[in-house]
């Protein structure tokens, strides 16, 4: 694999969306960025300013207007199995178990069914919810529901795990458990994160690099390097002086952006 | 706590003697009334006959086999004119509801028959077709059919969007998507909607064999009429009623078996 393509790439990325009589609406201006292989990268930006649209458009299941979106350096058509995507909104199947949602992501897969009851079981064990397999999800709590959705994710082990604000449903204790499980399940999978989220503090504690953005249209405003040690926890690394340091300067970022 | 809890919390089940016996209740306390009305000689029996009046003639009709013969004919009538219907509309609604063509194709046509009331294309159906079971169907398949494509539209429309883009995102095709995840996730309201649409179905069946035919539920109603039979009419009546509502716990009784998920996730 060579370093210097990045795993996932934009350039000059523009979507726009027509609105009624005529007008148009630009969601996202000209966004150039990239995710190295095994890095953990979050979009972090105000409501609306189209951090949705930027991952969308990545997972291939939104347009875009201009620009290219390339994975391996290759430009995308359309959803792929190397990319997957945890979404905000519950998304698992209500007719299916646990189990069966997790084998849901391996329908296309070429692996023998035993090698894909090993695989459902070890991403449960992943998120913690073995003993669940045969569960509904509407027997589930909210943040099981989301562990069950990543296990299902990374069941397909995709290249790059598209996150967007995958906690942003859940109450702040429930939040707090599940960013270090995504930490330690990251650290395991050595997998590929674009993770989407208006939470400064969880972007600084799960990523190795932040894009700020800005709202009206939807631009990168800055790219922020988290030089904080790994392995990180939730615990430890806020504890950090410097966590503190990146937390001001993204904040006065952000707050520069509402007052404008 | 050990407070009581109330009968009346919004959204809160109760304990099912209470949700059955409320139910009872009511349907008792209409057929007490209507015994004392009746018995106390308030309304003359041309108008209202007395419930054991209705008993013996219900007694007569399936002694004579009247009964079973009216019963047959509109069940018949109904269950083939409603598959029709049903039949036609199950692949066009899939369509309109996951294809903008189709929709665009469908939704003005269907939307300027739908305002035709189905009722007003008896005179008509029964100079096309005669007075036999193939008018009813006719009648039938008018009265239901355009509803119940946009209904089945609806239903499949409500499938939430992000479960369609995540199956995408595992490799599926379009088909696929449609097989293993809309139409899943549809069928438990497409069969609410089999429910609804029968229940009309009863309807104008009977408003059909009620202007005309020779055998029939509605039929026997509208012959008693002619004879001032009203225990005729009333006991026809009950019996559409009755049947009705078998072929609905019917319905509510299979989507409690098959579609348990959708219920809790309510
Ligand atoms: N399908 C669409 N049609 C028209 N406008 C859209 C559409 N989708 C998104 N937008 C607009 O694009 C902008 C960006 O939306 P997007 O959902 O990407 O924001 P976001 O950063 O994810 O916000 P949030 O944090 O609230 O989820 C918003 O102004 C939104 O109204
Ligand atoms: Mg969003």
């Amino acid at each position: 694999m060579n370093a210097s393509i990045p795993k996932l790439e934009f350039e000059h990325v523009w979507k726009r969306f027509s609105l009624a009589r005529g007008r148009e609406l630009i969601a996202v201006q000209d966004v150039s960025l990239f995710v190295q292989a095994n890095e953990f990268v979050s979009l972090l930006g105000p409501s609306g300013c189209g951090k949705s649209t930027l991952l969308m458009m990545s997972a291939g299941l939104e347009t875009v207007s201009e620009g290219v979106i390339r994975v391996n350096g290759r430009p995308i058509h359309g959803p792929g199995r190397e990319r997957g995507v945890v979404f905000q909104s519950y998304t698992l199947f209500p007719w299916l178990n646990v189990a069966e949602n997790v084998r849901f992501a391996l329908l296309k897969s070429k692996l023998e069914r035993a090698e894909q009851d090993q695989q459902v079981e070890l991403y449960l064990q992943r998120v913690g919810l073995r003993e669940f397999a045969q569960a509904m999800p509407n027997q589930l709590s909210g943040g099981m529901r989301q562990r069950v959705a990543i296990a299902r994710a990374l069941a397909a082990q995709p290249e790059i795990l598209l996150m967007d604000e995958p906690f942003g449903a859940l109450d702040a204790q429930t939040r707090l458990l599940m960013q270090d499980l995504l930490l330690q399940v990251w650290q395991q999978e050595q997998t590929t994160v674009l993770f989407v989220t208006h939470d400064v503090e969880e972007a600084i504690l799960l990523s190795d690099r932040i894009y700020v953005m800005s709202a009206r249209p939807g631009r990168i405003k800055a790219e922020i390097p988290v030089d904080l040690p790994r392995p990180r926890s939730l615990l430890e690394t806020e504890a950090l002086p410097r966590f503190a340091e990146l937390r001001q300067q993204i904040l006065a970022l952000l707050r520069a952006e509402v007052q404008l | 706590m050990d407070k009581r809890p109330s009968l009346l919390e919004l959204r809160t089940t109760i304990p099912a003697h209470w949700y059955w016996g409320a139910g009872m209740s009511l349907i008792a306390l209409f057929l007490l009334s209507w015994v004392i009305l009746s018995g106390l000689g308030l309304v003359s029996r041309i108008f209202l006959p007395s419930p054991l009046a209705v008993g013996q003639e219900l007694i007569r009709q399936i002694e004579s086999g009247i009964l079973w013969q009216d019963a047959l004919a509109s069940l018949y009538r109904i269950t083939l004119g409603w598959l029709f219907s049903t039949l036609l509309a199950l692949p066009i609604g899939i369509l309109m509801g996951n294809f903008h063509f189709f929709e665009g194709l469908f939704e003005p046509f269907i939307d300027l028959v739908r305002y035709m009331p189905a009722v007003a294309f008896i005179p008509l159906t029964i100079l096309w077709l005669g007075i036999g079971d193939t008018q009813k169907f006719a009648i039938l398949f008018i009265g239901t059919f355009f509803q119940e494509v946009l209904m089945i539209a609806d239903n499949v429309k409500t499938v939430p969007r992000e479960w369609i883009q995540v199956s995408y995102t595992f490799g599926l095709n379009k088909w696929e998507v449609l097989r293993k995840v809309i139409l899943p996730a549809a069928l438990p309201g497409i069969w609410d909607t089999f429910r609804i649409t029968l229940g009309w179905a009863w309807t104008y069946l009977v408003v059909a064999e009620l202007v005309a035919a020779n055998v029939g539920l509605g039929y026997r109603i509208m012959r008693a009429q002619r004879f001032l039979e009203t225990e005729t009419i009333l006991l026809g009546i009950l019996i559409i009623g009755f049947m009705g509502l078998v072929t609905d716990y019917l319905f509510k009784l299979t989507y409690k078996r098959f579609f348990g998920w959708a219920i809790q996730s309510r």
